[in-house]
């Protein structure tokens, strides 16, 4: 028997015999249970024990795969060829596999809190008498068990050169993507389609979506409002051209007009990733609201009524645009300087003259790339939550009406359910143009090899709009900035403007007492919690990042496209459809995660997988393939070949990939909202809480606080990657 | 090398055994995708202890050849057999083969030392043994004492025999060099494949080698295996191969070579009496002057042909000498050590190599013989 087998076969029994099967209330790292009647308790009670005691009968069954793989190497043994034992042994090695997971599938989602689960069972076998929680650490490790037989064994049978390892990672992934994306989507889905009486109906679902609150054209034909459907749309669009816009001649600026302040426009893009999304609302409202500073003094000046016009579809806009500017430059500056110089060279001598260059060759090479930040932009607008929370007015958006159709007066989760549809087909849609449609047509180039010559600067007609544009819009940026830091020091915004620390002391606040330090602010809780949540899921996120990146980059495999496809995915789905999502997926058992911390890691790992997939992407793709193809002929396997090779040399990476998803969980809104408690709040939910409560002081303060935090954090990342970089350069002079 | 390191190099030599193995394909066929075939029904033969060198244009599907030897790739049909077992299933990893790649694929973040010594601490070998024989392996390469550096502090020579120790101390049964001299510079090349050379006769390896440059495969090799199209186009010594090509593709891939049309008039004992020009009915010629050649047939059959000549083995002398054709010098150039003139003849333009002395004008007539054993006959497509 291979030795990975052994292994998962030992944690298999682990899992059903020692490990409790049912989720724990005080969380299994409490062990309170080891002590409060463990393992007789039915609570606390592994699988073995429960049958014992004649309990959960159903678990049972489970056994007996556990112990086929035992059966089938009994029996395999008097066979004489090699070649038939280990087909065999993997043959039992899936039934076991897919056996198993049916199995554990099937009572989890057949049973739950009040018996059989639908009512087809029920005719089945009767009503049952009995019910059970969610599944715990046991029923993981058991999964897992059988996960691992069932890809051992597809491996044993001849895939990916019977690779155990590399199908095991893909059967890994492929089941976490399964569990955590498309299963609460589908379930969305489903509850979408569920009419009043929980029946399956696609009438309730074409009536609720067809609304006019919806897709109403009121606001064309009319004096009554648009759909919420029309107004993302449109609001999208909107921002996706101007970001957009404002990308390209940011991107121009930097790299083809001799700007020498080029490497401050790039460290401008560090500003979107630390921000978190609604910051640039609140310092909006600073500005242009009712007793902002802007609004005041033009007030004063033309002796106008102060309005609260910023309200609605002008704020949304103006933040949104701020807000995604710089990721629009950031994809563009790989564009534009993506264009080989040499085509540029070889229009001149063919005597086109600079603007002739721009217009005909350069513009045309960056049509895909423009599109794309577009689309960028486009996906970011849609999914946008915390923008128009703040400052969305009457202007309703997709995002913002799922988040009120669940905490509203109504909390009507299939209302929800469908406004999140709408939302997913329209970034579905997106995100689908966005990787076929321009998958194929990228004219950059990206070999790597040294393509001679310099970029051609701008002509002078295209040059001066682009300085006038871009030096506006950062003095927009940096005055926006300035509010948010300037905000959380002023007693009152717009009425009492003198100096103070009251924000930050109420907030962070750190006294001494009887027990040492104490955290007297009220923010110090969320704080904390946001540190540790964010700690443990950026490892988890950059690790599982890298391994599919590589799968992707260096491994061949059937059905690697729908693989990508399915990894990716979640990049076009809005937080606020994975929060509604889970919610309604993991509420009831088998998956029973709401109120946890971990349902708060898991949404930031699959949020934020796909950048760390894209990271791992891009810097495996620079690592020459022989490296990996030596240390194999030198008779290393896969694994360590991963670990020896792969992963020291992708340590920037690495290191990158670990500080982002750092950042993004320490930032994110739209999930969160959904899935935070009151022992694990966050954050970003509790200064949106705040602003709630008009109290913008704290708010402000709070915001400041995690940008200077995360900031300081990418600036020594950037340090030590740096560093590293610069470490290997040398090294190969 | 210095005297010191030749000295050194041999008792390094003696550490080292190889366990040579031979190479047999059996109708091996790679196909990318549904319909791409990389390779196509290759059958060959390595014996324990030979250099092969597979030699083809790029895109011939040698290189995909080495890999599959390599376990690197999977053949899609057919049988790979290394020292009589089948291995066409295994995997890199469990296959006793080591590989030298073009880039050298030194692990740049460990020390030479680390590098050579990878594959054999992955063996589990002792600690003891593992130094040992990784510094056996590099003083055998002329490197002892590099071992604390990094790949990139060492000369791209040197880098490329850290790559090839790193290879070696493994003791494989076959090892493999894919176009390993093609990051060198055109000096280097001489030498480091001289030295390559040298350890594979002293070891007695089994290589198998991929390059595209015909001069190095007729170089380094015991036997070349040209390819071309994913097939073999002909297996043979480099001397064979140059001297007897089987088809015009061989003939102008390894060497050049002046393809002409000609008739063969009979065949008597093997040998052929030809008649350059393309025919016209029967026997008649096509243009004034003939010129009569005899060389070893392929067939019995008589009529229409192809030759190939080598530009060397062109002979130019005064106009109307005996046995030559009447030619008028189109083009001359001066390469140093030789000169070389495109001729045109009433039976096509040939290219000629002459001795760097010789000094035809622009426009003179010169008579174009041919050497013995040069011209040699060509299937007809």
């Amino acid at each position: 028997m291979k030795r990975s087998v052994v292994l998962w076969l030992v944690a298999g029994f682990i899992g059903y015999c020692v490990l409790p099967w049912y989720i724990l209330e005080d969380g299994l790292w409490g062990f309170e249970w080891l002590f409060d009647g463990y393992p007789f308790d039915t609570d606390y009670a592994p699988a073995l024990f429960l049958i014992f005691q004649g309990e959960k009968l159903w678990l049972s069954p489970i056994l007996l795969f556990l112990l086929l793989p035992l059966i089938g190497d009994v029996f395999t043994r008097g066979l004489t060829e090699r070649s038939a034992i280990s087909t065999r042994r993997a043959n039992v090695l899936i039934v076991a596999g897919i056996a198993g997971l049916a199995w554990v599938a099937f009572q989890g989602y057949g049973i739950g809190l009040r018996g059989w689960n639908f009512e087809a069972l029920t005719t089945l076998f009767g009503p049952l008498e009995d019910r059970q929680f969610g599944m715990g650490a046991g029923a993981l490790l058991i999964v897992g068990a059988f996960l691992f037989f069932l890809t051992t064994g597809i491996a044993g049978r001849g895939a990916v050169n019977g690779d155990v390892f590399v199908v095991g990672a893909i059967g890994l992934i492929i089941a976490m993507v399964a569990v955590f994306i498309f299963f609460p989507i589908v379930q969305m889905l489903a509850s979408a389609f569920t009419d009043e009486d929980g029946g399956f109906s696609v009438g309730t679902f074409v009536a609720k979506f067809s609304e006019n609150k919806i897709w109403g054209l009121g606001c064309v034909t009319g004096d009554t409002r648009c759909g919420v459907a029309w107004n993302s749309l449109f609001l999208a669009v909107l921002v996706g051209f101007f970001t957009t816009l404002l990308g390209l001649i940011f991107a121009l600026v930097a790299t083809r007009s001799g700007f020498r302040y080029g490497r401050v426009l790039r460290g401008l893009t560090v500003l979107p990733i630390i921000t978190p999304p609604f910051v640039i609302g609140l310092a909006i409202i600073l500005l242009f609201g009712l007793s902002g500073a802007v609004t005041q003094f033009v007030a004063e000046l033309f002796g106008l009524q102060p309005t609260r016009w910023i309200y609605g579809l002008p704020g949304i806009f103006i933040a949104q645009v701020l807000s995604f500017t710089p990721i629009a430059f950031l994809v563009l500056i790989g564009v534009v300087e993506g264009v080989s110089p040499s085509m540029e060279e070889a229009a001149q001598t063919l005597r086109a003259s600079k603007w002739q260059t721009f217009r005909t060759v350069s513009l045309p090479l960056m049509r895909p790339g423009l599109a794309n930040a577009f689309l960028l932009g486009f996906i970011e607008s849609m999914a946008d939550f915390g923008n128009p929370l703040v400052l969305g007015g009457n202007y309703d958006v997709l995002s913002t009406e799922i988040f009120f159709a669940i905490v509203g007066a109504q909390n009507d989760q299939g209302q929800a359910a469908v406004l999140a549809i709408a939302l997913l087909v329209f970034t579905l849609t997106a995100f689908y143009a966005q990787r076929r449609w321009l998958g194929k047509k990228n004219y950059t180039t990206q070999t790597g090899k040294g393509d001679g010559g310099m970029h051609v600067l701008l002509p002078k007609r295209v040059m001066l709009p682009c300085y006038v544009i871009a030096g506006i819009w950062t003095t927009f940026t940096l005055t926006v900035y300035g509010m948010i830091l300037y905000g959380g020091f002023v007693e009152l915004w717009g009425l009492d403007h003198t100096l103070t620390l009251k924000h930050y002391t109420t907030a962070f606040a750190v006294g001494y007492n009887d027990f040492g330090i104490h955290f007297k602010g009220s923010a110090w809780d969320s704080f904390w919690t946001t540190l540790k949540i964010a700690g443990i899921a950026a490892p988890l996120t950059a690790i599982l990042g890298l391994i599919t990146a590589w799968l992707l980059v260096r491994q061949n495999f059937t059905g690697k496209a729908a693989f990508e496809f399915g990894t990716m995915l979640s990049f076009a789905i809005p937080g606020t459809v994975i929060g509604v999502a889970y919610i309604l997926a993991f509420n009831v058992p088998p998956i029973e995660l709401t109120g946890t911390g971990a349902i708060l890691v898991i949404s930031f790992i699959f949020r934020n997988m796909p950048v760390g997939v894209r990271a791992g992407i891009a810097s495996m793709s620079q690592l020459d393939k022989s490296l990996d193809e030596a240390s194999l002929t030198l008779g290393a396997s896969t694994w360590h070949t991963f670990t020896r090779i792969v992963l020291p040399l992708m340590r920037p990476a690495i290191l990158a990939a670990l500080v982002f998803s750092f950042v993004r969980a320490m930032t994110a809104i739209s999930a969160v909202i959904f899935l935070v408690s009151a022992e694990y709040n966050m954050a970003t939910s509790y200064i949106i809480g705040r602003v709630e409560n008009n109290d913008y002081g704290i708010a402000i303060a709070y915001s400041s606080m995690l940008i200077v935090v995360m900031l300081t954090m990418v600036a020594i990342t950037q340090l030590l990657v740096g560093r590293a970089d610069t470490r290997r350069r040398s090294k190969a002079i | 090398m210095s005297l010191s390191k030749s000295v050194e190099t041999d008792n390094a030599l003696s550490a080292v055994h190889g366990k040579a193995a031979s190479v047999k394909f059996d109708q091996v066929s790679k196909v990318y995708g549904t319909d791409v075939r990389a390779v196509d029904a290759v059958s060959l033969d390595v014996a324990a202890g030979e250099l092969v060198t597979l030699l083809g244009p790029s895109g011939c599907g040698k290189t995909t050849t080495l890999r599959m030897i390599a376990g690197l790739e999977m053949a899609t049909t057919g049988k790979i057999l290394i020292g009589g077992r089948d291995v066409t299933k295994l995997p890199a990893t469990d296959r006793d083969v080591s590989m030298v790649f073009q880039s050298y694929a030194l692990f740049p973040h460990m020390s030479v030392m680390e590098n050579v010594s990878y594959g054999l601490r992955i063996s589990k070998l002792k600690k003891a043994e593992v130094i040992e024989r990784a510094e056996q392996g590099l003083a055998l390469v002329g490197l002892a004492g590099y071992g604390k550096r990094l790949p990139s502090e060492l000369s791209g020579g040197q880098q490329q025999r850290v790559a090839v120790a790193r290879a070696l101390v493994l003791e494989p049964q076959v090892l493999l060099f894919d176009e390993p001299l093609s990051n060198l510079d055109a000096k280097l090349r001489r030498q480091v494949r001289d030295d390559i050379r040298d350890i594979q006769t002293k070891l007695g390896l089994t290589v198998v080698y991929v390059t595209h440059d015909q001069e190095e495969a007729l170089a380094v090799s015991d036997r070349i295996i040209v390819m071309n199209n994913s097939v073999i186009a002909q297996v043979g010594t480099p001397r064979e191969l140059y001297d007897s090509p089987t088809d015009a593709f061989v003939a102008d891939f390894i060497g050049e070579a002046n393809l002409l049309d000609a008739t063969v008039l009979d065949v008597r004992n093997g040998m052929a009496s030809v008649v350059l020009g393309s025919s016209v009915g029967g026997v008649e010629q096509v243009s004034g002057s003939q010129i009569s050649i005899t060389s070893a047939a392929r067939t019995d059959a008589v009529g229409p042909a192809r030759i190939a000549i080598r530009p060397g083995r062109i002979r130019l002398s005064p106009v109307n000498s005996e046995n030559t054709l009447t030619g008028v010098i189109d083009k001359s150039t001066y390469v140093g050590s030789h000169m070389e003139y495109r001729v045109v003849t009433s039976i096509g333009t040939v290219f000629v190599v002459a001795d760097a002395e010789s000094a035809y004008r622009l426009g003179e007539e010169v008579g174009v013989g041919f050497m013995d054993k040069g011209p040699v006959l060509l299937p007809v497509k």
